[in-house]
């Protein structure tokens, strides 16, 4: 295992991203509500930038009790990365796809240590 | 809401978006051989009023410059928020990437995302133009189209020999389609004509005769490009675009399928190639039985068929895109052995549209040959369309850089 340097936690922002390459992977590493992500950035669909697109909540169809539908709420407790190629949605939180859980970015650990950001390959 | 993490504020790139496409196109070597994208569009409301130059109707011209070729927002149609409301960025972000003042800048658009992919050849289409036959006025149908053929022509395909299109026909004017082949079909660049699927016109119609002739003794294929009429009334019914998408683009072409087998046009006209285009694949083994087994018990309703619909189905040609990835891998292995794909099938990328395969959705696939991976991916093209076989410039300098062969 080695940490790789990615950059100093202040160049980093809330809610941005940032690539290092680390031999052959290019990994980004997110930085959201204090906790620090990293994934190669490679969509298991086609090969896009997953990393390099926009983040959004998971969005819900609000059905009540009775069945019907109530209209649509994005879950801000859900946070998926989408693929700026075709808009696959994967979880911030895991890798994980946002359904076919059994698809998923390639996951590393990433962490700040005294001011500066690594992430271990 | 929008909380972009890659970060595209200071502008966009085709190429660098596409980065792990030129990655792709360098692992698997795709320099070593020729690549041919039957399907791919570019955004020609950019060129509106260049466009609109060319309606020859002179009111009809001051009209489409007054009132722009623009859709307007959430209460239109449904096909408005493909781009997944900004999650797809090249739709946000085209607008923004710089191009140089010459070559044209969809010439340069195009060559950026063909270069990063690997692509040599582009065959080129519109992209809200292909819902002009939605417009309830003929005559803006078919203005709109020469004026549009016409452009293509002169700032586009008589600029870039990379670059290749079928032409747009109006077919809810027959005598329109037949003057713009006599006039178009010997262009540089014409390798065909192009339908779009939704049309509510039958193509074994006899008013259409003459422009089948026409194009079959021109040795020019006829493709019908699939789309998605939200006005439609049975896809009306849909409320989200997943659902109008995912039925609308393989049922127009079904219909024009059924019918054109039906009434014996591949009898009729055997020298005529067609070519069907973004309706994906899996629709084409469901078609195939269905009209089998019907033919079987109702033989006398097809009396120009000498053979199975399935048998003309196998010779005419298919574009890839979107490729199904499916479950059941064995489904789509099926799905090229019925129509015959090593040598009927045809790589589209459809870039840049959200649903774009890149040339290894076919290099990738385990059951496939080298030779039948090459073929699909250009050869097919190339033999259907007369093409010539030389790589691009941009492939050639990079052989030579590397000391390859030129």
């Amino acid at each position: 295992m080695v940490d790789t340097l990615v950059c100093s936690e202040s160049e980093l922002a809330e809610g941005r991203m940032r690539l290092v390459q680390a031999g052959q992977a290019e990994i980004a590493v997110i930085r959201k509500d204090g906790r620090y992500y990293a994934y190669e950035n490679v969509c298991p669909h086609q090969g896009g930038p997953a990393c390099e697109g926009v983040m959004m909540p998971a969005v819900r169809d609000v059905i009540d009790a009775g069945g019907i539908c109530r209209g649509q709420q994005f879950d801000e407790a859900e946070m998926h990365i989408v693929c700026p190629w075709h808009g696959y949605e994967f979880r911030l939180s895991d890798g994980r796809h946002a359904v076919a859980s059994g698809l998923g970015l390639r996951r590393f650990e990433a962490f700040a240590r005294e001011g500066s950001v690594f992430v271990r390959v | 809401m929008d909380d972009r993490v890659g970060g595209e504020e200071q502008g966009f790139d085709t190429s660098k978006l596409l980065k792990n496409a030129a990655r792709q196109r360098d692992e698997r070597n795709y320099d070593d051989f020729l690549i041919i994208d039957v399907d791919s569009h570019h955004y020609e409301t950019e060129a509106f009023r260049e466009i609109a130059q060319y309606i020859r109707d002179p009111v009809l011209r001051n009209e489409a410059l007054y009132q722009g070729a623009g859709s307007g927002g959430i209460t239109s149609e449904l096909g408005n928020y493909q781009s997944m409301a900004g999650r797809v960025t090249r739709y946000p972000g085209r607008r923004k990437e710089k191009t140089p003042a010459k070559p044209h800048r969809d010439i340069t658009l195009m060559r950026r995302w063909m270069d990063a992919m690997g692509v040599d050849i582009a065959c080129m289409f519109p992209t809200p133009m292909l819902n002009l036959a939605s417009c309830q006025r003929i005559d803006v149908q078919v203005g709109l189209a020469t004026a549009y053929n016409q452009w293509l022509c002169e700032h586009i395909l008589d600029e870039d020999s990379r670059l290749k299109s079928m032409l747009y026909l109006p077919l809810h004017s027959p005598s329109a389609c037949e003057e713009i082949i006599a006039e178009f079909a010997d262009r540089k660049g014409v390798i065909g004509f192009m339908v779009t699927a939704p049309h509510y016109a039958s193509v074994y119609d006899n008013a259409y005769a003459k422009s089948y002739a026409a194009l079959q003794e021109r040795g020019l294929p006829l493709a019908f490009h699939a789309g998605f009429p939200s006005g439609d009334q049975a896809l009306k019914l849909t409320n989200r675009f997943i659902g109008l998408h995912a039925l609308g683009f393989p049922w127009f072409n079904m219909i024009h399928m059924t019918n054109w087998i039906i009434n014996g046009m591949p009898e009729r006209f055997p020298q005529l190639k067609t070519i069907w285009i973004e309706s994906g694949l899996a629709w084409i083994p469901f078609l195939m039985q269905r009209l089998d087994n019907e033919f079987m018990m109702r033989t006398s309703d097809a009396p120009l068929l000498k053979r199975l619909p399935s048998e003309y189905m196998q010779e005419m040609f298919y574009s890839s895109q979107p490729m199904e990835r499916v479950r059941n891998a064995k489904a789509l292995e099926v799905t090229f052995e019925m129509i015959n794909a090593p040598s009927q099938l045809l790589y589209s990328s459809d870039y840049p549209h959200w649903d774009m395969d890149l040339p290894s959705t076919i290099y990738d696939l385990p059951f496939l040959s080298e030779t039948a991976k090459r073929d699909i991916l250009g050869q097919n093209a190339r033999k259907l369309f007369k093409l010539g076989d030389a790589l691009s410039d941009t492939k050639l300098a990079r052989r030579h850089a590397r000391g390859g062969v030129r």
